[in-house]
């Protein structure tokens, strides 16, 4: 396990005591080894985002994972404050920036709206692919491997633990794929999410885990 | 023996308690064994050291019952007694009955005539309140189901001693001349009697006792404040024992009517240690009691009787906790915290001797009987704990838990002036329970009249952060004015109650730094935050736009409770402390000017780039 990756989760969710999904999903990662949760509403309260620790915590990982509910097609609030601060010029990116060259990023978004939502026919018009680009550009200028996200749709129908196991056990599978790279990346095409076709995806591990 | 001191008397009694109660405890055997043991040790069948005059003392300390039921009650507010009338007249009533006319079968089997039969039968229905509920609220089960319920039959047992010692005289053999003990009152006056003193406990309780609480609270004099609580007991149990009826049952009854008061966590440190003390005393002199001669002569036939008693008690009581839906776990230590003869039997069993309802060989057989009843329910909780309540381990213990927590408030915070308020009422709009304490009566006075419920008592006490509850709690609010009374009141929270998280109002940064060494980590400075406010108003108007100037506040903030606990380690050496503050002084003001969004010229240029150069890889 010596290399493996090591996983920043940037959490980000303002009410997770009405959480459903969101909630378990965490709880399910905890435990991880090489995984450190970040719960941004819960260290930093009044959004007084402390920039040099943010910064440090990047470099001692390999893996970004943003993770957050979809909220007006974006990310809650306290991220994009974090990315305005934390993601400095002569840091991130610009002369010098190159902090988070090479390193691999990934969304992992829980949404209202169905997948037949987020298509040029559906409600959202958009699909989800394009409306995280923001976070893909974000992602490349700084350098980072952008990686197609993790998604769990129309949440409002995912009241009982039994329906939402699935996702958080693909979840907790994700990360540890990610960590001990055992994610074969040609397995998947373009426009897929990360979620689908995980057994696929996910090579034999080098070290037997299972969740 | 019998002109010994009344000095040599407590010392022999206080002795056998020091000693005997620490080693049960030790051992795991609860107080209750020890005392009964002790008791059995300094009696006439172990060393002799007390004797006859047993009777007595065993008579006076049964007034630790009276102050048991008082406690209870203050802990009961009216609403908590409504709500458990179920359990206590359908459980206390099946219970009563059942094993009455089980008994008086039994007994009947065993030849006795029907009238002595019934009358043996509800005198040994009764359970000891005394072992019972001391034993649960050692083992802090006192607020579980089981406990609840023991409670709840105790109780109906207490108020049914009164149509019990109406009725023995009723099942006499031969016509006796009871020389005044009952009254031989007109029943319609004393009904109004009762009726009248009840009346009166309930209106005295509520009106008349706070401005007396109050105007003794206000000479500041402890002892003054404990005499009128003992006063209070000591009058009611009087009163009672005037009209005929249970003393226990008068206190209890006072203690509801008081659950609501603001000197209620007061009058409750203030009477624990002297209910401690008697129920003490009440168990050695059980001890004493035991008739161990009775028991040589008659071994087989004391055994005998003693688990019939303990068995038939324990099948009607199982019986009854299924009934009412009880966990298995509860109802096995519902069953065995109460099977056992009671103190009432003592009583009851010498009335009806008195009563010619029963011939004097046979009461004390049975009291006998009682005795090593009350002699084994600490063995049998024992042997509760350890073999059986495994088996029923875990699941809905948990869940008991959480119930304990939500009765009692998880917050104590001391003081409640114009900080602690603030704190309060921010936990009150959350719908999370406090309990508050502040030491001036004036202002408890005013708080009250604001709807507040607030407890007399100074939180430096032990026995008053005991009665708050600071055992159940889990954080403590330190909130008071006065700086040194704050830190004593830390110290002793973190020594008898390490589980409780402290929080604590700093009056100035030097108060900050004791209350830092002394391990605290959550405090605040009483004026930083209303100050720091003001810094914000301040740069505003100086043109520094609003979201600037907080920023700024904020940072200054962090870098100064930083500065704080880091100062906190160090103070003392004026030189170095000089030093490292002109340090830190530099160093926050180079965090502010590098704060931000950091916007410049050639950041921007960085977005303004045409073509690719080759960061990206995907
Ligand atoms: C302020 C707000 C904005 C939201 N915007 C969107 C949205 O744009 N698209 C969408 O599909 N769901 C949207 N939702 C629904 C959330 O994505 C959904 O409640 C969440 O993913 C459920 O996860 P949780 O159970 O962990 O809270 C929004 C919810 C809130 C509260």
């Amino acid at each position: 396990m010596d290399n493996a990756n090591r996983i920043l989760v940037l959490f980000a969710h303002p009410a997770l005591h009405k959480s459903w999904v969101n909630r378990r999903l965490i709880r399910a990662i905890g435990d991880l080894e090489h995984v450190t949760l970040h719960d941004l509403y819960e260290a930093y309260p009044s959004f007084h985002i402390d920039v040099k620790r943010e910064q440090a915590l990047l470099l001692a990982h390999d893996v970004i994972v943003f993770q957050h509910p979809f909220y007006w097609y974006s990310s809650p609030a306290i991220l994009k404050e974090w990315q305005d601060l934390v993601l400095e010029h002569g840091f991130a990116y610009g002369a010098g920036g190159t902090a988070l060259a090479g390193k691999k990023f990934l969304s992992a978004i829980t949404t209202g709206g169905q997948q037949q939502a987020y298509s040029r026919s559906g409600a959202n018009r958009f699909a989800i692919r394009e409306l995280l680009a923001p976070f893909e550009q974000t992602a490349r200028l700084c350098g980072m491997d952008w990686l197609p996200p993790f998604v769990i749709h129309g949440t409002h129908l995912l009241r009982e633990a039994g329906q939402i196991d699935p996702y958080v056990r693909s979840y907790r599978l994700l990360l540890m794929g990610l960590r001990d790279d055992t994610v074969r990346w040609d397995g998947l095409s373009e426009g897929e999410y990360l979620y689908h076709n995980l057994e696929r995806v996910l090579g034999p591990s080098p070290v037997t885990d299972h969740a | 023996m019998h002109d010994e001191s009344l000095f040599l008397q407590a010392f022999i009694y206080l002795a056998a308690a020091v000693v005997a109660v620490p080693i049960s405890n030790r051992l795991g055997l609860g107080s209750v064994l020890g005392y009964l043991i002790a008791g059995v040790v300094i009696g006439p069948f172990g060393l002799r050291l007390v004797g006859q005059e047993g009777e007595d003392v065993m008579h006076f300390a049964e007034f630790g019952v009276v102050m048991l039921l008082f406690l209870v009650g203050l802990e009961l507010q009216p609403s908590r007694l409504w709500r458990l009338r179920l359990p206590i007249l359908g459980m206390g009533g099946l219970q009563v009955l059942a094993t009455a006319l089980l008994i008086a079968a039994l007994a009947m089997g065993l030849g006795l005539a029907w009238t002595m039969a019934l009358a043996v039968g509800l005198i040994l229905s009764m359970s000891s309140t005394a072992i019972g509920l001391q034993s649960l609220d050692e083992k802090g089960l006192a607020k579980t189901d089981a406990g609840q319920s023991a409670f709840s039959v105790l109780l109906f047992q207490d108020i049914a001693v009164i149509p019990i010692l109406a009725l023995l005289p009723l099942l006499a053999y031969e016509k006796a001349d009871l020389g005044g003990h009952g009254p031989a009152l007109n029943p319609w006056l004393q009904a109004v009697m009762v009726l009248g003193i009840v009346a009166g406990i309930i209106v005295g309780g509520r009106y008349l006792m706070r401005p007396v609480f109050r105007i003794v609270a206000a000479t500041r004099l402890r002892e003054v404040f404990t005499a009128m609580a003992l006063l209070l007991v000591i009058g009611i149990a009087l009163a009672m024992q005037q009209v005929g009826l249970s003393p226990a049952l008068g206190t209890f009854v006072a203690g509801v009517v008081l659950a609501d008061n603001e000197y209620r966590h007061e009058l409750e440190g203030d009477i624990a240690p002297f209910k401690g003390l008697l129920l003490g005393l009440f168990f050695l002199t059980v001890g004493a009691s035991i008739d161990f001669g009775l028991l040589i002569e008659r071994p087989w036939l004391i055994l005998g009787l003693v688990v019939a008693l303990v068995f038939t008690k324990l099948g009607v009581l199982v019986a009854l906790g299924r009934g009412f839906r009880l966990a298995w776990s509860q109802t096995l230590l519902f069953g065995f915290a109460l099977a056992q003869g009671g103190e009432f039997a003592f009583v009851l069993f010498s009335f009806a001797t008195k009563a010619k309802v029963l011939p004097e060989s046979l009461t004390a057989v049975l009291v006998a009987v009682v005795a090593f009843s009350m002699l084994l329910t600490p063995l049998l909780l024992i042997a509760n704990d350890r073999w059986l309540q495994p088996r029923f381990a875990s699941p809905d213990e948990e869940r008991e838990a959480d119930g304990i927590d939500t009765s009692d408030s998880p917050v104590i915070i001391a003081g409640f002036g114009r900080f602690g308020q603030v704190v309060g009422r921010l936990l009150l709009a959350h719908r999370c329970r406090i309990t508050v304490l502040d030491h001036s009566p004036a202002q408890i006075d005013l708080l009250r009249r604001f709807g507040w419920t607030v407890f007399y008592g100074d939180a430096g006490r032990l026995d008053l952060l005991q009665a708050a509850g600071a055992a159940q709690a889990r954080l403590l609010v330190v909130a008071i004015d006065d700086p040194d009374k704050a830190l004593e009141i830390v110290a002793l929270a973190q020594k008898h109650f390490p589980h409780l998280a402290i929080l604590a109002r700093a009056q100035d940064r030097r108060h900050a730094y004791a209350l830092i060494r002394h391990g605290v980590s959550l405090i605040r400075r009483e004026t930083f935050g209303s100050a720091l406010e003001m810094g914000i108003d301040a740069l505003r108007l100086l043109g520094v736009r609003a979201h600037r100037a907080h920023r700024i506040a904020q940072t200054f903030r962090q870098h100064d409770e930083a500065a704080l606990q880091e100062m906190a380690t160090i103070e003392g050496d004026d030189a170095l402390v000089i030093a490292r503050s002109r340090q830190l002084t530099h160093d926050l003001e180079q965090l502010l000017q590098a704060d931000g969004y950091s916007i410049s010229a050639d950041n921007d240029q960085a977005w303004d780039v045409v073509a690719r150069r080759g960061l990206s890889r995907g």
